[in-house]
């Protein structure tokens, strides 16, 4: 299978990751177009709830810059896709009446474009030819852009994370309850997509994200899941500012933190991996959000999470083991699947309405996917 | 498999044993009541040589699979599966995959060619390790084709199997007094792991598992930790839970035309052209309610059996392997009761004979402080009709159904022996 080209393939790999990062600063959701780097041109895309008209169909390799406006009643995420929806460039969390930008470098090859009302599911999408020259790179070139790729994926989830988390915390602080609980499962999905990243810096993650009777004697229950059990199990969040307060500081740091951090290929095939097991630990068995039954979108988000991490590696996988990357690709699809079925709206099914059967179709797919997964860090280390 | 394979247990083996079996022919217990190769069996005292547990390796090729005639191992870990795909090549490869690595773990090696800890330490080991360093243990892997494999139970061909299976798989009828659960009952494929170490059984079906991912799920399991019957004649006859010797009269390795008969598929079978050697596998997890047997007087019990407890003797005669005469009367009554198991299991009143090879198993406790405890039942059988279904429509005056309850029922078609290296679980069926 031959592939389109991720990468300018004259600059030497260093370079190139500097060239990139200065990119992603400006790509992880922000409004404002990058500093030094002048788009070829500006492509309008209009995302409605049913359309996604992207102004073009073929442009050529370079950098361009997208202009998504939410002209829909939902909150919409808009994406550019390589082969494998291998996540080349995304704006999260465009409100309805909204315009942002997404500033993207496409190397020669074929897309897609994909616009997420109510920011769930495949999305509507669009094919997108790139032209241009393509190359071959090297097997270090295309492991220097996995960390590279993943880093800028982090980065887009982290200014959504900020957003989202502010805004929960305002709904807690405000004493609106049907606010903050909608909220709420919003908010962790940007939290869950990332949180191979996220454990990296030890003492945040349980701050965070700690579950009750999780807590070393003396330290409080601090984080989502307080809050999160005082909306579902009293629905008195009276005392709840100062932890929402809290969470927000917390989010705040660890996105800093996270921002700056490369993985490296190996810590990312044990992430795409870690994602996985996350899944099957704590959200099939309704362990994660024990009030509010929301485990689904944070089953959601951890695919999501896996899958970006073994796209970012895709370039190489592809070269190396093309056998491993067609079945990773059909499970997740496979897994998809299973999940889809439960879809709600914009959301998902609540983990307490699932039969014991359709969760064990769930632990199925993801056993299947792990066993798959789990082969990808060998490949990257035997290299 | 037609022959026991650990020296130690053939050691022990006399002549005078053997031609009493070969002689024995359960026509023979059929036509005259009574079984004539009992008669020369020794006693279990008296069995020379008998090694305690063997852990040598039973080949895994041969014209049956191993597992059904073999010496009766003292572990179980039996597993069914739903197939989760739909895509015949993709079960073929598990089926493939399966038979390599059962052939190394039968012969006492890792799962997969790697190994447990000689692959590269940043992939999984295909080998989960926990049977490093432990001998074969006479571990027997045997795969079996569940009705649902053919034809699925809203009636549809995933597979293109539908007109392959043979008539006689199909679900089994419902008997009075079935407390079935659905969830541990059935199953499109099943495999059999038994050995003389729990670990290794565990870890042979823990492995294969794990082979499957994505293509099959587990549906149940069950665990059984000791053996509930002989399937060879020098073989110590075990007890069951109920403190009875259990196995006594059973179909043995040592009875090829009783075998021929009642176990082995015949060529002229319905699906002999891919089932001829293999034979059919019944499963029922029998609960036996411990509680009330325990506070049931010796004379109940023993009459409710009809054999003595101690020695094993049916009752009205001396000796275990004593044939059992249904006339001998004891203070102007028959000996053995019209009701009892034996009465109406025996050839002479069932019309037939199948090979037992269950095993017991404590599931802990029911939360109403009881033993969660029974016998996992398995019969392998030529024909389910005329073998399990037969015999156990007998059982429906057994003073022993007081005493138990069927809570899971299975049916396998399990094929013959793989012939050689190039063979594997289910070629004939799939290939041919
Ligand atoms: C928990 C349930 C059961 C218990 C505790 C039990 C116990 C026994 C015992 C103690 C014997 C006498 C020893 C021997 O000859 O092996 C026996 C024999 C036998 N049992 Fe069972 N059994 C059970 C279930 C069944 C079932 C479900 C079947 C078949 C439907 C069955 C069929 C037989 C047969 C065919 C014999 C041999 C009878 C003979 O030829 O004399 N048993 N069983």
């Amino acid at each position: 299978m031959s592939l389109p080209d991720h990468r300018p393939a004259l600059l030497p790999a260093l370079a190139l990751a500097g060239l990139t990062i200065a990119l992603t600063a400006a790509c992880g959701g922000s409004d404002e177009t990058a500093g030094g780097e002048t788009p070829a041109d500006t492509i309008a895309v209009a995302a409605g709830d049913d359309a996604c008209e992207v102004d073009a169909t073929e442009i050529p390799a370079g950098t361009h810059e997208f202009e998504v406006t939410n002209e829909g009643s939902r909150v919409t995420e808009f994406y550019v896709y390589a082969e494998g929806d291998r996540v080349m460039g995304e704006v999260e969390n465009i409100a309805p009446g909204l315009t942002r930008s997404l500033l993207v470098e496409l190397p020669a090859g074929e897309y897609e474009t994909a616009c997420k009302p109510g920011m769930v599911g495949d999305g509507i999408r669009s094919p997108l030819t790139v032209t241009g020259e393509s190359a071959q790179l090297s097997e270090d070139e295309s492991l220097a852009g996995a960390a590279v790729d993943y880093q800028r994926y982090v980065q887009s989830q982290t200014a959504a994370l900020t957003e989202r988390t502010a805004a929960f915390a305002d709904a807690v602080r405000a004493g609106d309850v049907e606010g903050a609980k909608a909220l709420y499962p919003v908010a962790r999905t940007y939290w869950e997509r990332i949180e191979p990243v996220a454990e990296i810096f030890g003492d945040l993650d349980p701050l965070i994200d700690g579950r009750e009777g999780d807590q070393e004697e003396g330290q409080d229950f601090t984080g989502f899941h307080r809050i999160e059990k005082a909306l579902w199990e009293t629905g008195d969040i009276s005392g709840m500012g100062p932890y929402a307060d809290r969470l927000q500081q917390d989010v705040a740091e660890i996105v800093a933190l996270a921002d700056e951090t490369t993985l490296d290929p190996l810590q990312l095939a044990n992430g795409a991996k870690a994602l996985l097991d996350e899944v099957a630990t704590g959200k099939i068995t309704g362990e994660e959000d024990r009030y509010s039954h929301t485990d689904l979108w944070d089953f959601a988000a951890n695919l999501e999470g896996s899958q970006a991490a073994v796209q970012a590696l895709r370039p190489y996988l592809e070269e190396a083991d093309p056998e491993l990357v067609a079945e990773i690709d059909e499970r997740f699809a496979e897994t998809e699947a299973e999940l889809g079925q439960y879809r709600a709206g914009d959301g998902w099914v609540l983990h307490d309405q699932l039969t014991q059967d359709q969760l064990k179709g769930l632990s199925d797919s993801i056993t299947a996917l792990t066993e798959s997964v789990s082969r990808v860090a060998a490949v990257v280390a035997d290299r | 498999m037609s022959e026991p394979t650990t020296a130690g247990e053939q050691g022990g083996l006399s002549r005078r044993r053997v031609l009493g079996w070969l002689g024995a022919g359960t026509a023979g217990a059929l036509a005259g009541g009574a079984a004539g190769g009992l008669i020369g069996r020794a006693t279990a005292d008296d069995a020379t040589g008998t090694v305690p547990a063997a852990h040598g390796a039973v080949p895994f090729t041969g014209a049956h699979q191993a597992g059904i005639v073999t010496p009766a191992q003292d572990r179980l870990h039996f597993v069914a599966f739903d197939v989760v795909t739909d895509d015949r090549e993709e079960l073929v490869e598990v089926l493939k995959a399966w038979t390599e690595a059962a052939r190394r773990m039968t012969a006492g090696r890792d799962a997969g060619p790697e190994g447990a800890v000689a692959g590269s330490p940043h992939a999984p080991p295909d080998d989960t390790g926990e049977a490093i360093d432990l001998p074969p243990s006479e571990l027997t892997l045997t795969i079996g084709f569940g009705p649902t494999l053919f034809t699925s139970a809203d009636g549809v061909d995933r597979f293109g199997l539908a007109a392959r299976r043979p008539a006689h798989l199909s679900e089994l009828p419902p008997f009075p007094g079935d407390q079935l659960d659905p969830a541990t009952s059935g199953g499109d494929l099943c495999i059999q792991a038994c050995a003389n170490d729990p670990q290794v059984a565990v870890h042979a079906v823990r492995n294969l598992v794990r082979l499957g991912a994505g293509v099959v799920s587990v549906r149940w399991s069950q665990l059984g930790f000791g053996r509930t019957s002989s399937t060879t004649a020098d073989q110590v006859t075990p007890r069951n839970l109920f403190g009875f010797k259990d196995g006594t009269n059973n179909l043995k390795a040592e009875d090829p035309s009783g075998l021929d008969r009642f176990v082995w598929v015949d060529p002229a079978d319905s699906g002999g052209d891919w089932l001829a050697g293999g034979s059919y596998l019944v499963t029922r997890r029998i609960r036996m309610l411990i509680e009330p047997w325990d506070t049931s007087s010796l004379r109940e019990q023993e009459q409710t059996i009809g054999r003595a407890k101690g020695s094993g003797a049916p009752l009205g005669q001396r000796g275990e392997f004593d044939a059992v005469d249904f006339t001998a009367r004891v203070d102007g009554g028959f000996a053995v009761p019209e009701t009892s198991h034996v009465f109406l299991a025996h050839p002479t009143n069932a019309g037939t004979a199948i090979l037992r090879r269950g095993y017991s198993f404590v599931d802990g406790s029911d939360g109403l402080g009881r033993l969660d405890a029974g016998m996992f039942f398995i019969a392998f059988q030529r024909d389910p009709e005329t073998g399990f279904v037969q015999v156990q429509r007998n059982l429906r005056a057994d003073a022993l159904n007081e005493y138990i309850r069927h809570t899971s029922s299975a049916v396998f078609a399990c094929p013959p022996g793989v012939r050689d290296d190039g063979d594997w679980w289910g070629r004939a069926l799939f290939a041919g």
